[in-house]
């Protein structure tokens, strides 16, 4: 793509405003899934182009911009979208999270604390938590509005009798100030604590679906439980990376294709890295 | 260790493209930007519609640039689409106004100016024509013009459903003079509007339209339609002069696929009457359900228009409008099941990024399946 064929960051300023509105709104009713007019972008619809289209939206000169999928700076769709991004803004990027303004992420929350006036972009598959017990749109939507989770709730319950536990895995819906019932896109269970009362501003994008929403910093946060039931992230005890000797972490599973050997590295990357030289100096 | 989805990425997303680019350039003849346009039209309609961006040359070098595949054309004109800003909005197309290329009735024999067929597949024999491998058979000096009708003055007339109306057999949707919904500018509201619904339908990918009505025909929509009109014919695109009130500027034609579609139903003002009012209902003698016989019978309408010379797609689309007008519990009665599905790059996008690594759900998943289903699966294995 030659960039000067195209507007900084892609997308046409009325398109860019659009979506700044929305995310003003997502900002100002924390935890509510505000509709947009999503944009086409020329990344697959699906992989991340609500996410791509916050990032394009917020975007300057100035910022530093972090890129990962599953955790990794380096995999193929983290490594195109850094690479689009770039193409069509020429900001700066980093592996690290520290350093980033910017983190636009796939299924993980780095590991390191965000800290203040950092944004961190989610990108969002499905939004809707309540379509685990509703298909319709427009039933959905009443639902939030009247606060009317009951059926989600049933379904907890009803999942803790089948199985004795919540057999949610991933994507873990989570109580947003008491208010909405959100989902905190697929990260992992472990991640969930790491969006509450967080300093740093989240956004979440639905390219297909349609829909932006957003924690303003210092949110309250909860993932959703039972008294007797309480939310459980995944069991990582016991697990060392094999990289850099990190602990409660969340990790890779690998398998040696010889020895049928199981080992673990970090999920994050970044991190690792960033421990791994740290270890080195 | 076979990883190479997290390490090495680079390189094998560069190695990706440059085995495209052998693809794209194989073989020894060039792929001529001009040949495709002219040559493969029906493609280029195909692409435009889902695209919902009217530009065949654009369509052309998308069809270039990605080894013909229309899903892929389609996802380069949208991308595209998406840079640019909607500077103007033409004003309202009539299509009593076209030059008709084609226009066929499947409901009245003699119609007001005419039948006629124009390039249509319909009545040939698909019999693959050996006499093609042979370029020399292929060139511009071999063509047979057709009889002289076909370069007659350019032709106009009224739609068939002039008359129908006149004798008020449609039941018909009131007019709206409201500005249309964009689904392009702003996501799809439920309850979509018609206006919304019939950008929906028009953009929407033609296999997913397609077997849609299909499905709709074979019993599981609410009725089966005849074709009043399907006219195919070029448009003028009008633009309001920015500067001087009243005027006009041309910007350019449009070749669009045009079908009205149309159902026997029950009048939809004494079906409500008569299913509304259970008083009514017991007077007649009936019980839950309203008695066909009793209530009027009319036309309803299902409305088809798309991009090119589609005939198939406009025909989809116009039962598919027919069915999100009617109310019932059928599938192809919802309209978030119908609007929301069809999207060709929705659709693709969605179903592709399958292949992208989901290593840190799966973990999640793997996590829940260890801890939960240990001991059922010990017992389960004992038993066998």
């Amino acid at each position: 793509m030659r960039g000067n064929d195209y507007n900084f960051a892609f997308l046409d300023e009325g398109s860019k405003r659009v979506i700044r509105r929305a995310l003003l709104k997502a900002v100002a009713i924390p935890g509510y899934q505000v509709p947009f007019g999503s944009r086409e972008l020329p990344i697959g619809r699906g992989w991340g182009t609500g996410g791509i289209q916050i990032t394009l939206s917020v975007i300057g000169p100035g910022d530093i911009l972090k890129v990962i999928d599953q955790g990794s700076d380096d995999s193929v769709n983290a490594l195109s979208i850094r690479n689009f991004v770039k193409t069509c803004t020429d900001v700066e990027t980093t592996t690290d999270s520290g350093a980033a303004s910017i983190i636009q992420s796939r299924h993980r929350v780095p590991e390191a604390p965000l800290k203040a006036g950092q944004i961190m972009v989610l990108q969002v598959p499905g939004p809707e938590p309540l379509r685990l017990v509703e298909p319709l749109e427009s039933v959905t939507r009443v639902m939030h509005a009247e606060m009317d989770y009951s059926p989600m709730w049933l379904a907890l319950y009803e999942s803790i009798v089948r199985t004795g536990d919540i057999e949610l895995g991933a994507d873990y819906p989570v109580m947003v100030e008491g208010r909405y019932m959100m989902l905190p896109s697929p990260i992992p269970r472990f991640d969930n604590p790491k969006l509450n009362m967080s300093p740093a501003l989240f956004l979440f994008g639905a390219g297909r679906e349609k829909k932006i929403y957003a924690l303003p910093p210092y949110s309250r946060v909860e993932s959703i439980a039972f008294d007797d039931h309480p939310f459980k992230p995944e069991d990582v005890s016991g697990r060392v990376c094999r990289l850099c000797g990190a602990e409660n972490v969340y990790f890779d599973e690998l398998f040696d294709s010889e020895t049928g050997e199981r080992m673990f590295q970090c999920s994050d990357s970044g991190y690792c890295e960033k421990r791994r030289e740290g270890a080195a100096r | 260790m076979a990883y190479v989805a997290v390490t090495g990425g680079r390189e094998a997303v560069e190695n990706a493209a440059a085995l495209l680019e052998r693809n794209r350039t194989a073989g020894d003849s060039a792929v001529d930007l001009d040949a495709i346009q002219a040559r493969f039209g029906l493609l280029i309609d195909r692409v435009m519609s889902e695209a919902g961006f009217y530009a065949p040359r654009y369509a052309a070098l998308a069809l270039k640039q990605s080894e013909g595949s229309p899903e892929e054309a389609v996802f380069l004109l949208r991308a595209y689409r998406s840079t640019l800003a909607r500077a103007y909005k033409s004003l309202p197309l009539d299509c009593e106004d076209m030059t008709l290329h084609r226009r066929v009735s499947a409901a009245f024999k003699d119609i007001p100016g005419g039948q006629f067929l124009g390039a249509t597949y319909d009545y040939t024999h698909r019999l693959l024509d050996f006499g093609l491998m042979d370029g020399d058979m292929d060139s511009a000096k071999n063509r047979e013009e057709p009889a002289d009708k076909a370069n007659a003055a350019p032709i106009k007339a009224p739609r068939i459903s002039r008359e129908l109306r006149r004798e008020s057999l449609i039941a018909d949707n009131p007019d709206s003079n409201s500005e249309p919904y964009d689904v392009t500018m702003n996501p799809l509201p439920f309850p979509a509007e018609r206006s919304a619904r019939l950008q929906t339908l028009t953009r929407a990918d033609t296999g997913f339209l397609s077997g849609l009505a299909y499905a709709g025909l074979r019993g599981f929509g609410p009725s089966h339609p005849t074709v009043g009109e399907l006219r195919t014919g070029e448009l003028e695109v009008l633009l309001p002069h920015p500067l001087i009130e009243g005027e006009t500027i041309c910007a350019g034609g449009i070749v669009v696929t045009e079908v009205e579609s149309l159902f026997s139903e029950e009048s939809r003002e004494s079906t409500r009457e008569a299913a509304g009012d259970p008083l009514r209902r017991m007077e007649a003698g009936q019980g839950d359900r309203v008695d066909k016989s009793t209530a009027a019978l009319s036309l309803g309408m299902g409305y088809g228009i798309v991009f090119g010379r589609q005939d198939t797609k406009a025909i989809a689309m116009s039962i598919m409008d027919h069915s999100l007008q009617t109310d019932g519990d059928g599938i192809l009665q919802n309209q978030e099941f119908v609007l929301l599905h069809g999207d060709c790059l929705e659709m693709n996008g969605f179903i592709s990024h399958l292949k992208l690594p989901h290593y840190v759900t799966f973990q999640s998943k793997l996590d829940r399946v260890r801890r939960g289903g240990g001991e059922e699966r010990e017992e389960s294995g004992d038993a066998r």
